[in-house]
């Protein structure tokens, strides 16, 4: 087990490969609520990370940072090397980096193939009203939906409004991953499923590991986290209070940083 | 058209190669109810309304389906209709825009006041007024998306406002009689009969070709295509539609202009909702807007956007107008134009919840709100009678609309 404050040695994991993604010091606040102070976040190629803490410790906020919905007060982000300001979602997205959140972001609406390049259509050509390729779409969907093993979808042309709630996480996750993406994060990605397709979605963030993404899963569910973790980071009231190895810890180390009984900044 | 009924059609074809007409008969019951119970009702429920209100007219006053009355009816609706078109895209958005009334009220006046006051040449009176309608609406869009004020009072504002920058720029004089043969043409002249049927021909052609071209992509792409009998039906359907039309409106004058207009415009935004990244971004705000943001839309561009389109639409209503009435006046755009291009859009089968709908729908309405307007005149009803009948089925459509989406949720979750 390994303990940092919040302003140490974040990152520091020795032989391991460069960070894909690496915050330095990222502070915010909202009015008089400091949501984040001085906070460190890394996340390699091939490594899942578990975003840990209690209601209000700043995980929203952090993930918020990292997607370009909202900018940090202070601190740097380093992405792929390069330090960069993401000031947008699609900013976010350009990078490479992704996010599916517990709400999901799927227009009801619009059906499977609409919903997973929202915002990112392709046309036949690049004039702002040329006609969308629909076919070509389709067809890249069904491969994205196939090569991730999400088979349940009886007709990619079906709105998401008629799907469950397994196959409506199914097709966010895999929205978020056919994009060449190097940082996929996941929000509660298993809170509202049942136990088989709880399986499902964990066996599809470990194909996320092994096709070498940096994933992030926000979790409150300790038994998932230790499911699928490398690494293990707790926030707790806006710092970050610990760091755990999957191999080196338990849940009991883990829910005392969470709840400040143990290793408080 | 519809969707729906596209889908339901090829499940049935599809059933019917495979375990024959019983089976195929079986499979369309059960599909329709299931459509039906999850509320993706599309255009039947509309279509079969229209089918009744025409049949009532019809028994009650044998003039009602004659030639010269349909052809009436087609100039009757062109203004709704057209009005109407830009009511289906702002309420796509999941916004409402109260104001096309009198942003076509007050386009034309600015039309009337530059060609017959200003002697602007008819071309540039016609620019103008749909720059003005743009700005109007681009105005309005700008104030709701930026600034967070529901579309609702913005346009509620405008209702009012720009009914007084009409009144202000007619001035003292209250009508400007506008006889510039161009600006009342649009109105007042019809296609030749062989123009009609060019005019048809070619949409059947058109429709025909574009379906068989995409399924054979599909094919050729080892995709999944609709199986040919579709494409058939639907394509003689068309043909039957368009056809029938033509033969209908040759029998009076001929296809009004004003009517190629709206069908056109229809064709147009029908087009550019449902096949370029803009409409499928109006969809998707209208859906879940907070999604769309996430996805990188610029949901405030797109809300502009459409906000000036509908008062560009709004504009077109006001010129169509202008043209009929061969004048600009404090009428012009007023009494229950706005009410009934809401109407028409609502009754067509756009959700007044965002997200839900299609253009066909502001044709499809204004045709119910015209045959019920025109078939009670015809049978010497009052006003009265007109607008509790009108109320009614605009009551019968929202209340379809909101029951299919409660419905929806329940299946959706």
């Amino acid at each position: 087990m390994q303990t940092d404050t919040a302003a140490g040695n974040g990152g520091g994991d020795g032989a391991a490969p460069a960070p894909v993604l690496q915050l330095r010091g990222i502070s915010k606040h909202f009015g008089a609520v400091q949501a984040l102070r001085e906070v460190d976040f890394e996340v390699h190629p091939a490594e899942v990370v578990a975003l840990v803490g209690d209601n209000g410790a700043g995980k929203s906020t952090l993930v918020k940072i990292i997607a370009g919905t909202q900018p940090p007060d202070e601190g740097t982000i380093r992405f792929d090397g390069r330090e960069v300001k993401i000031h947008s979602p699609r900013h976010a997205t350009e990078l490479g980096i992704e996010t599916v959140y517990q709400d999901l972001a799927l227009c009801d609406n619009l059906d499977v193939v609409e919903n997973m390049f929202l915002g990112r259509e392709r046309t036949a050509a690049a004039a702002p009203l040329a006609p969308l390729s629909e076919l070509e779409m389709e067809k890249r969907a069904l491969e994205v939906l196939r090569g991730l093993n999400v088979t349940t979808v009886r007709s990619v042309r079906t709105p998401v409004a008629a799907l469950s709630g397994g196959q409506r996480q199914s097709v966010a996750i895999s929205r978020a991953v056919m994009w060449n993406s190097k940082v996929v994060i996941l929000d509660e990605p298993t809170a509202a499923l049942g136990i088989a397709q709880t399986e499902q979605v964990q066996a599809l963030i470990k194909r996320l590991r092994e096709q070498g993404l940096g994933v992030v899963v926000i979790s409150h569910n300790l038994h998932e986290v230790f499911e699928v973790a490398d690494r293990i980071i707790v926030l707790r009231l806006g710092r970050r209070v610990a760091t755990f190895k999957h191999d080196e810890t338990t849940p009991e180390d883990v829910v005392a940083a969470i709840t400040g009984a143990r290793a408080a900044a | 058209m519809s969707e729906t009924t596209q889908t339901v059609a090829e499940h049935a074809a599809d059933e019917l190669r495979r375990r024959g007409l019983g089976a195929a008969a079986a499979t369309t019951v059960r599909d329709l109810r299931v459509r039906l119970a999850s509320g993706e009702l599309g255009a039947v429920p509309v279509i079969l309304g229209l089918a009744l209100i025409w049949t009532y007219f019809e028994v009650q006053d044998q003039h009602f389906l004659t030639a010269r009355n349909l052809s009436n009816l087609v100039l009757q609706i062109s203004v709704t209709g057209t009005i109407a078109v830009g009511v289906v895209l702002v309420l796509l958005l999941g916004e409402i825009d109260l104001s096309v009334g009198s942003v076509a009220g007050a386009t034309a006046a600015v039309l009337g006041v530059l060609v017959v006051d200003k002697s602007w040449p008819w071309w540039a009176g016609i620019i103008a007024m749909l720059l003005v309608g743009a700005a109007i609406g681009a105005f309005q869009g700008a104030w709701f998306a930026m600034l967070g004020v529901p579309s609702f009072v913005v346009t509620l504002a405008g209702l009012l406002g720009w009914l007084g920058v009409q009144l202000h720029v007619l001035g003292s004089a209250g009508t400007l009689n506008v006889f510039d043969s161009h600006i009342t043409a649009i109105a007042s002249t019809f296609l030749s009969d062989s123009w009609g049927w060019v005019l048809a021909v070619a949409a059947t052609v058109a429709y025909a070709g574009s379906r068989l071209l995409e399924d054979a992509r599909r094919r050729r792409a080892g995709m999944r295509a609709r199986p040919l009998i579709v494409v058939v039906t639907q394509t003689i359907v068309t043909a039957a539609i368009c056809l029938g039309v033509v033969a209908v409106l040759n029998h009076a004058s001929g296809v009004p202009t004003a009517g190629v207009v709206l069908v056109g415009l229809v064709v147009v935004f029908d087009w550019l909702t449902r096949r370029t990244k803009f409409g499928r971004y109006i969809y998707a705000v209208g859906g879940n807007a907070e999604a769309a943001r996430r996805a990188g839309i610029g949901v405030t561009r797109i809300r502009i956007y459409v906000f000036a389109l509908a008062g560009t639409l709004s504009a077109i209503g006001g010129l169509i107008s202008t043209g009929r009435l061969q004048a600009a006046s404090t009428q012009t755009g007023g009494g229950t134009l706005l009410l009934e291009a809401i109407a028409a859009a609502v009754i067509g089968g756009t959700s007044l919840f965002g997200g839900r709908g299609n253009a066909w729908s502001a044709l499809l309405g204004a045709l119910v709100i015209g045959s019920v307007s025109n078939g009670l005149d015809l049978i010497g009803q009052p006003a009265d009678v007109k607008y509790m009948v009108e109320g009614a089925i605009l009551l019968l459509a929202v209340t379809i609309d909101a029951l299919s989406r409660r419905r929806l949720a329940a299946s959706g979750r």
